[in-house]
């Protein structure tokens, strides 16, 4: 485990978590919640548990990004906080 | 509300930071998590089972019935999902609206009507109609195969490398997603419909909890899969690793239904006709 | 001083962990969109999730699938070598459970838009109580 790596990506995950609640636009709630689920994928895989990675680099990333876009599409993009 | 909420989550985690101070160093091998039953897995799967992922024995065999359950949320999420939603299918057909590929002519047709000419060269045409792009179908349409290859080499290969049932399930109906997301909503269903993929997720818990019904009936354990070594060729321990490819294949097809039945129905509101 | 640091170096990303569960937290309790509380939820999840896979962390060990060779033949396998393949089978499933909960959870607040036209909590809770 090279610890500069996790670090980093770390930072990145915490950064995508708060500009998910954010930001005033539900669209970009979804689209960076799956960029955090993306970065969590990649610190799964630095920690060694392949498996986690790979259903969360598919289903959280991929499957419940869809899900939101697809809820942000039926009802409304604005948001007050 | 917002001072109150941010006080209660500062104290809350000061006070779970404190408590770190008692957990065991980051990676520590001797930590009391890696001490007991864990290294009797490791030491002893590739025996047992013959899976050298430990990941997937222990998933399936040692620990078979908590799996069994966790498909059976699954599955009634998607119940769940199809209750909440889902509207019943109008008796008399709305009046559609259909658009002349080459002319650009839009035609609305009411109730029972039909269209005389060939029915390729019109699109339908919904009340949210967005242009189609013609280099994402088409490639959408190329890639879409191999997806599927890759989502049954996962399932099928999961017992040596990282990968299984859960994963490939996901990937496969993420290929019918991509299906209707690069086209529309009704090619989709086309395709595949509203009835296969709720058949799909029932049938998936039936092979799981079915196989752990004939090992009952053989005379062993529920989901002790040595039972099935007078069925399947090569002994009991690979009894065992067949027994786990069974129930792989019927996770997959249990979590694949189910992402599409949940899908279909957020995208169109339950109403399977327009929709993302 | 240097009891100090070991403690930062060792239980760092243990506070990282507990930084982001907070910040779901945070989002389930002072957020006001129901989605935004949804994602919330979801941060906490992936924090649990998170921390549990650490647990199973050992230094200098490798991914938990055994070495083999075709026929099977292998060493001597030592526990130490491998990464504690427990937490990674309990979260897989969570995970898996977590999307198809999320499903539900976003079907109910579809459900809550058409019947009230509106995500914000308060305004929900207005027209509940003028009704």
């Amino acid at each position: 485990m090279i610890w500069q790596l996790d670090l980093l990506i770390l930072i990145l995950v915490v950064l995508c978590g708060i500009g998910a609640i954010m930001i005033r636009d539900l669209l970009g709630t979804a689209i960076l919640f799956g960029a955090y689920s993306f970065m969590m994928c990649l610190l799964w895989a630095i920690m060694g548990a392949v498996d986690v990675a790979f259903t969360e680099a598919s289903v959280g990333a991929g499957v419940s990004t869809v899900f939101f876009v697809a809820t942000v599409y039926h009802t409304t993009r604005r948001t007050k906080d | 509300m917002k001072n109150l909420g941010l006080l209660i989550v500062v104290l809350v985690g000061a006070v779970l930071i404190y408590a770190t101070t008692d957990f065991p160093p980051f990676g520590d091998p001797e930590s009391p998590a890696s001490l007991h039953v864990s290294p009797r897995y490791l030491e002893n799967s590739l025996e047992e089972t013959a899976v050298p992922n430990v990941v997937t024995s222990v998933l399936v065999d040692y620990r078979g019935l908590d799996t069994m359950f966790e498909t059976t949320v699954v599955f009634a999420a998607g119940v769940a999902c199809f209750l909440l939603l889902r509207v019943p299918r109008r008796r008399t057909p709305a009046p559609r609206q259909y658009r002349h590929r080459l002319t650009g002519l839009t035609f609305r047709i009411k109730d029972g009507g039909e269209i005389s000419l060939p029915l390729q060269e019109f699109e339908p045409m919904e009340s949210i109609w967005t242009p189609h792009d013609f280099i994402i179908e088409k490639v959408c349409c190329y890639l879409i195969p191999f997806i599927q290859l890759f989502g049954l080499f996962v399932i099928a290969h999961g017992h040596h490398s990282p990968g299984g049932g859960f994963q490939g399930g996901v990937i496969l109906g993420a290929s019918i997603i991509l299906l209707s997301l690069s086209h529309d909503l009704r090619t989709a269903l086309k395709r595949m419909g509203e009835k296969t993929s709720a058949l799909f997720s029932t049938f998936g818990v039936l092979i799981y909890a079915g196989t752990g019904a004939l090992c009952l009936l053989l005379g062993y354990n529920f989901l002790d899969y040595q039972a099935l070594d007078p069925l399947l060729p090569g002994g009991p321990v690979m009894a065992r690793y067949h027994g786990i490819l069974l129930v792989e294949v019927g996770v997959g097809m249990a979590v694949m239904g189910t992402m599409i039945w949940i899908f279909r129905n957020l995208a169109s509101r339950g109403r399977h006709e327009e929709g993302l | 001083m240097e009891e100090v640091l070991r403690l930062v170096v060792e239980r760092y990303n243990y506070w990282i962990y507990i930084t982001l569960m907070m910040i779901g937290l945070y989002a389930l309790i002072a957020k006001n969109n129901l989605v935004k509380k949804i994602v919330g939820m979801n941060i906490f999840q992936t924090a649990v999730i998170l921390f549990y896979v650490s647990i199973g962390v050992k230094k200098g060990a490798t991914i938990p699938i055994i070495e083999h060779n075709y026929d099977m033949a292998h060493q001597a396998i030592r526990a130490a070598d491998y990464v504690n393949p427990l937490p990674h089978v309990l979260m897989l499933t969570a995970i898996v459970v977590s999307v198809a909960t999320l499903g539900v959870a976003l079907a109910i607040t579809i459900m809550v838009y058409h019947r009230y036209l509106t995500l914000e909590e308060d305004e929900i809770l207005k027209q509940i109580r003028e009704s």
